[in-house]
């Protein structure tokens, strides 16, 4: 028996595996549109209506007054990342309805590498259109900096962090019709309840105490946190240590639900 | 897809061992042990619920067994299953093509994840594809297929790694009369050929009438193993669909739906 070299193998199952997901994505030009049209709404209609949302404040890490355009760009690159995850998950439900999933579990390779190259794959998605999304701030006037190419690294491991949320969910999401529950009790309130749209401060200040703890304890506000950041040219260490952390215990929980022994297939395949 | 990659050896291609699974309460296999050799054609036989789609997701590494082993050429599926699993075809019940791919993109995302060259995948494909005639829906998308033409791009594709042990399970449900045909001799053929040996899950007696061997299941319990003539006989020489029946009737099990 011949065998392929371990190396040689997962690179051929990584793209089969990422492959598959950019295919199904560039075939649906309206999944591109749709993902960018939703924060460019935000972009454009919130940061007219919420111009003067900060007052004279000056929240870290801005060292001067910025326009609230440019305060919302990390919270919406993580709304892109957000909803692509939950979106990642979407598909994992579906590829387990059509029994796609049934082939990519018997296929000859640690179920952890396989779920490994599903995240990968998503995470290349919410890249590639958050990348996008930055080329369209630019257009709409958000001055472009070198620090936005030194944020790629940040705007990774919040995507991989959002995917292995997803990949979790999916364990859990038993049908497609479960998608509108995610929508309501996972996507929106991760959304909503961080720093993407305005300053902890804010809630504080407006006395919703619990809302603010909320937040801060939020891993969706660490991701925000982390990019925002980053496109400033600084690390946050408290928020990466944060999203590498959820990320991993993520990924460490899909593998689980997806280990036969243990997990979703020991109930259902 | 006529070379094996595997020595043709006496040791069984599938050794199961004393498989047990229960569902909480719910006994859905009991102490049941099969072996199978190159270029058999064994049927397993059995009236909804009976067991088989249990077997099945064993045998495929999907399910765990509470008890008992299962090894595929040697390999352990619980502690070797990616070995395991590369020696193994599988055509599920539920199809498991993306209808949204063409033929070829759906049969080379299989040959990449069991780490095929793609140029070698590319001739076993055109290979593989003559041999059923699909060859002119090589670029079609899948969802433009008859269901019979689905079913054997499934079975091309259990095929493209050159599996020693091929699992169909209810792989003509669904099937035209002429399509089920197709499937079955396919199938036969292969196996004859002594390349593969194939476990054939179906609850129609017509589809497994030439099998080496028939084992019948039913309620999680192997009711009765040995040739079709040996069930016949068993119950004293009447047909075989008829001997399935008056087996499945006699045990208590309930009857084929």
């Amino acid at each position: 028996m011949t065998q392929t070299p371990l190396l040689m193998h997962l690179a051929r199952a990584l793209r089969a595996v990422v492959g598959r997901e950019l295919h199904k994505f560039l075939r649906q030009p309206s999944r591109l549109a749709s993902s960018l049209v939703r924060p460019l709404l935000w972009f454009v209609v919130f940061s007219a209506g919420f111009h003067n949302v900060f007052g004279v404040a000056i929240i870290a890490p801005y060292e001067t007054y910025v326009d609230y355009k440019e305060y919302m760009l990390p919270g919406l690159l993580g709304m892109i990342a957000l909803f692509n995850g939950m979106q990642s998950s979407l598909s994992m439900v579906y590829d387990r309805e059509m029994g796609v999933m049934r082939l990519l579990l018997t296929a000859p390779l640690p179920r952890g590498w396989l779920l490994g190259f599903k995240l990968a794959g998503s995470t290349a998605l919410s890249l590639v259109q958050m990348l996008v999304f930055l080329a369209v701030a630019w257009a709409f006037g958000v001055d472009a900096t070198w620090a936005w190419l030194a944020a790629l690294p940040a705007m990774v491991l919040g995507a991989t962090m959002l995917a292995a949320l997803g990949l979790m969910l999916s364990v859990h999401i038993r049908q497609l019709e479960n998608f509108a529950g995610t929508m309501n009790f996972v996507i929106f309130p991760m959304f909503f309840i961080s720093t993407a749209l305005y300053p902890l401060w804010k809630l504080r200040e407006s006395g919703a105490l619990w809302l603010y703890q909320l937040a801060q304890v939020n891993p969706f506000t660490a991701a925000v946190e982390l990019i925002r950041y980053a496109l400033q040219g600084q690390f946050n260490a408290n928020a990466a240590l944060t999203v590498a952390a959820t990320a991993a215990l993520s990924f460490a929980m899909a593998l689980r639900g997806y280990d036969p022994q243990r997990g979703w297939v020991r109930h259902r395949a | 897809m006529t070379s094996r990659p595997f020595p043709k050896t006496t040791e069984p291609v599938l050794q199961a061992r004393d498989l047990g699974k229960s569902y909480g309460p719910r006994v859905a296999l009991q102490s049941v042990s099969l072996r199978l050799h190159a270029g058999d054609m064994v049927a397993l036989l059995g009236p909804n619920g009976a067991g088989k789609s249990t077997l099945v997701q064993l045998l495929s590494g999907l399910f765990v067994p509470d008890q008992g082993t299962i090894q595929i050429l040697g390999h352990d599926m619980r502690t070797q299953a990616p070995r395991a699993l590369a020696g193994l075809g599988v055509v599920f019940q539920q199809s498991a093509l993306d209808a949204d791919l063409s033929v070829q993109a759906n049969l080379l995302f299989h040959t990449d994840l069991h780490g095929i060259a793609r140029s070698v995948a590319l001739q076993r494909i055109a290979k593989g594809l003559q041999q059923h005639g699909l060859e002119t829906e090589r670029n079609a998308p899948v969802k433009s297929l008859s269901g019979g033409n689905r079913r054997k791009v499934e079975l091309v594709r259990a095929l493209l790694h050159q599996p020693a042990f091929l699992l169909m399970d209810e792989a003509t449900v669904g099937l035209d009369p002429a399509s089920r045909k197709a499937l079955v001799d396919s199938v036969y053929a292969l196996t004859r050929s002594g390349t593969v040996a194939a476990l054939w899950a179906t609850h129609l007696v017509d589809e497994v009438e030439q099998a080496d061997r028939v084992i019948v299941l039913n309620k999680g319990v192997i009711l009765f193993e040995g040739t079709p003539a040996g069930l016949s006989e068993r119950c004293g020489g009447i047909s075989m669909e008829r001997a399935f029946l008056q087996l499945c009737a006699q045990t208590g099990h309930g009857v084929p739906a």
